[in-house]
């Protein structure tokens, strides 16, 4: 074809009375975009990394991440921590590339209408995630999510879940497949969400100001009647769940017999503050006495007042004893 | 003037069909609007939000969309080409096809079966359908073009040729997967790649869905029930070639602050807000074409639906770079802001422009006069006013989010629990399930115009004289 020039070119009539040629140049004009921005990356090894502690899923844990897909939860929940200040202080360590070489496809969301999800493995325990499925406005009372127990009725086909590890390409063994016929739904469901985001390692983001270990001190509001009220407030938003209404325990431990870390026999103020500030990491040792993990940092979410007004509130309930 | 036999059955099908997934989109929306401030309104486990939500956006996009522009191609490719259309008995069984893929697909979706791409949820043996459907469109469309009995092809066959190429190729590559058993599978692509490829797809789907399509519509209908040419055709020219070379450019701008390749998003962005210039082509050749003569406003009830939709185009073409931009997006991303934005460009744009298309089309093939002007415009203002509703509320409930999301207290810490934003929203969220209602009060006024004018009239194989 003649160029005559670019402007004659495509002003002219040579190309909107063929219909094929005309055809073909769109086609052309619509791939190169797409070669520039998606097919020649791909070629490349930028869009393939992979964390060197990253583990392809576990059968069961294969088995809730298809239950995460079929109820469609990633139309509410975002499993992207994006690098900004306060989204590393809400839900922690910011995503990583290498985090979904084995998310076929990406699960990271467009909407959050609940909270972000990208680093849930590991921050409750399993009971709290049962729990908080059954009836997620027993946890958060004005919380819009739809409850799933229902899931629990529901036993798994280990038959399929074979079949989805071989399209995956994922190793498991024959004692790990016949297992899964005693498992539910919500057990399966509970195993994904609790390895979601493990394999960067997520320290709690310190907000406060870090205690100084040398030396305890005592809370500076102990006994402020002020502070005992904002904390028994503060107390059912966030700790009733798992600490019972009165603090007697049900998920988490009590908080009323004295018995600090699973060991008799009480500790100082600062400790206390510690733990609701840090949170609790499996095998931590904190005074001398070692922590199970479950419980999560509120550094991010509660200022230095209010947990030392959630220190008062709990030595007032242990004080009724 | 009107000797050639058209198939006006099988546009009429396809009109009537996408009324009907219309409908049935619509309620659903209305469905999980409410379940966002009750969350009673779950039915597990098929309608709870996870499930219907995508029931929701693939009935509207295919079911309605789809099955309009399916409709309305073929009543269009027959007037421009001046022929019936190449393969008139595959048009029918494409009619048919289409409402069986889409009743399979929506119960589908209720099962849980879904690929977790937004936008191309339909597991594999659906897609396959949906690809069939396609090829046996584009056979249709290039075949009619190709024996065409008028020599240039306008302005709407360029946007109709564009929607079938792209279309395929954005759908076949993102919806290759590794089967798993007949009603699941894995995307090919893994992690960020496979986002990559999403939302490669995801936003030229709407390019190529919700805007070259309409834009087809548009070029087609306005003069047509106006009685004015196009203002500039080399307007429309440039405007053309320069919107399906930049909208391919631009997906990475819904992965903004994600793990992706950060020269991806850039990239994305910049092509997204060198968008604005094509899309304001079209804006501005509309507002030209009508600026002949700004009367025609008041006398032909057609023309305010047009220069709406496309003010609606025109606005949601400058709102959509600026979300992409990062300063933006850190504050609105991930919030109902979004939905805000999406609900612009459906309500007020692709349903606006669709249903003036349809006014103008179903009297021509009834051989009768629009059942009543008066009822098109309280359905016109209704579906204004409930729009409005819908997207202002979102936009303000989006950047409350955002806002509260990020708010700090003077050590640092975060002001607001999680639970504490969801719970200042549910005013907000109740005010969009108003402005829901609203609209779906103008889309019913909509239905009966339509249904009252076929009653009225007698569908023929000729066109009306107008």
């Amino acid at each position: 074809m003649p160029m005559r020039s670019l402007r004659g070119w495509i002003m002219a009539d040579n190309i909107y009375n063929k219909p094929i040629l005309f055809a073909i140049v769109a086609a052309v004009v619509i791939l190169i975009g797409t070669a520039a921005t998606m097919f020649i990356p791909m070629l490349t090894a930028e869009m393939h990394p992979k964390l060197a502690n990253l583990k392809p899923y576990t059968a069961l844990q294969l088995a809730g991440k298809d239950f995460y897909q079929r109820e469609g939860c990633n139309n509410c929940h975002t499993q992207t921590v994006r690098p900004l200040k306060t989204e590393v202080l809400r839900y922690g360590e910011y995503s990583k590339a290498g985090e979904f070489a084995y998310d076929r496809p990406f699960l990271w969301g467009s909407k959050r209408t609940g909270p972000d999800l990208a680093r849930i493995g590991g921050k409750y325990p399993d009971k709290w995630h049962e729990l908080h499925f059954e009836n997620p406005q027993a946890f958060f009372a004005e919380s819009n999510m739809p409850a799933y127990g229902w899931m629990a009725k529901n036993r798994l086909d280990p038959g399929s879940i074979e079949q989805h590890m071989k399209a995956n390409d994922f190793p498991y063994t024959a004692e790990e497949i016949s297992a899964l016929k005693d498992k539910n739904e919500l057990e399966a469901l509970v195993a994904y969400v609790q390895v979601i985001g493990t394999s960067v390692k997520n320290a709690p983001v310190a907000a406060a100001e870090p205690i100084v270990k040398e030396k305890h001190f005592p809370n500076p509001l102990a006994g402020d009647a002020a502070a005992i009220k904002q904390g028994a407030a503060l107390y059912s938003l966030h700790c009733s769940a798992c600490h019972g209404d009165k603090g007697l325990g049900s998920i988490g431990p009590s908080l009323a017999d004295r018995t600090f870390l699973y060991v008799a026999g009480d500790v100082p103020d600062d400790d206390y503050f510690e733990v609701i500030n840090n949170g609790t990491q499996p095998n931590m040792v904190e005074d001398g006495r070692t922590a199970k993990g479950g419980m999560p940092s509120y550094s991010s979410t509660l200022d230095k007042k209010k947990i030392w007004a959630l220190v008062a509130y709990i030595r007032s309930i242990q004080q009724k004893k | 003037m009107n000797d050639y036999r058209y198939d006006n059955h099988t546009v009429k099908g396809f009109i009537v069909s996408s009324i009907f997934w219309g409908v049935v989109g619509i309620v659903i929306g209305l469905w999980i609007s409410i379940q966002m401030w009750l969350p009673s309104w779950n039915i597990p486990p098929y309608f709870t939000f996870g499930r219907l939500r995508v029931v929701h956006t693939n009935g509207l996009a295919f079911g309605l969309g789809i099955g309009a522009i399916f409709g309305i191609f073929y009543y269009i490719v027959m007037r421009l080409t001046k022929r019936p259309l190449l393969f008139p008995k595959l048009a029918r069984f494409h009619l048919y096809l289409f409402n069986v893929a889409i009743a399979l697909a929506a119960i589908s979706l209720f099962l849980g079966m879904n690929q977790s791409l937004e936008y191309a949820e339909l597991e594999w043996p659906l897609d396959i359908g949906v690809v069939i459907l396609w090829v046996i469109f584009a056979v249709n469309i290039f075949g009619t073009i190709i024996k065409r009995k008028e020599d240039q092809m306008y302005i709407s066959l360029w946007y109709i040729l564009a929607t079938v190429i792209a279309v395929a190729i954005l759908y076949i590559v993102n919806n290759l997967s590794i089967p798993a058993g007949l009603t699941k599978s894995y995307h090919l692509f893994a992690g960020v790649n496979s986002a990559n490829v999403e939302w490669w797809y995801g936003h030229n789907a709407v390019g190529f869905i919700f805007t070259t399509p309409i834009l087809a519509m548009f070029y087609y209908f306005l003069p047509k029930s106006t009685g004015m040419p196009i203002y500039s055709h080399r307007l429309s020219i440039i405007a053309f070639w320069s919107l399906v070379f930049a909208y391919l450019w631009t997906g990475a701008h819904h992965l903004v602050y994600t793990p992706l390749p950060d020269w991806i998003q850039t990239l994305a962005i910049a092509f997204t807000v060198f968008l604005i210039a094509p899309s304001w082509g079209s804006v501005v050749n509309g507002y030209y074409t009508v600026g002949a003569d700004w009367s025609k406003m008041e006398s032909n009830y057609l023309t305010k639906f047009f220069i709406l939709g496309i003010t609606f185009y025109g606005l949601q073409t400058v709102q959509g770079p600026t979300q992409g931009l990062r300063v933006v997006s850190q504050l609105i991303h991930y919030t109902d802001w979004v939905p805000g934005h999406v609900h612009m460009g459906t309500m007020g744009w692709v349903t606006m422009t669709t249903a003036a298309s349809i006014y103008y089309i179903i009297p021509k093939i009834y051989n009768t006069k629009i059942y009543s002007e008066k009822i098109a415009n309280v359905h016109f203002w209704l579906v204004l006013v409930g729009q409005l509703i819908f997207s202002i509320t979102m936009w303000i409930t989006g950047i409350v989010q955002g806002a509260l999301w990020k708010a700090t207290n003077p050590d640092g810490s975060l002001t607001y629990t999680f639970v504490e934003v969801v719970a200042k929203n549910y005013p907000y969220w109740k005010m969009r399930t108003l402005g829901g209602v609203i609209f779906t009060i103008g889309m019913l006024f909509f239905i009966y115009n339509i249904y009252m004018t076929m009653r009225n009239g007698r569908l023929d194989h000729a066109d009306a004289k107008s």
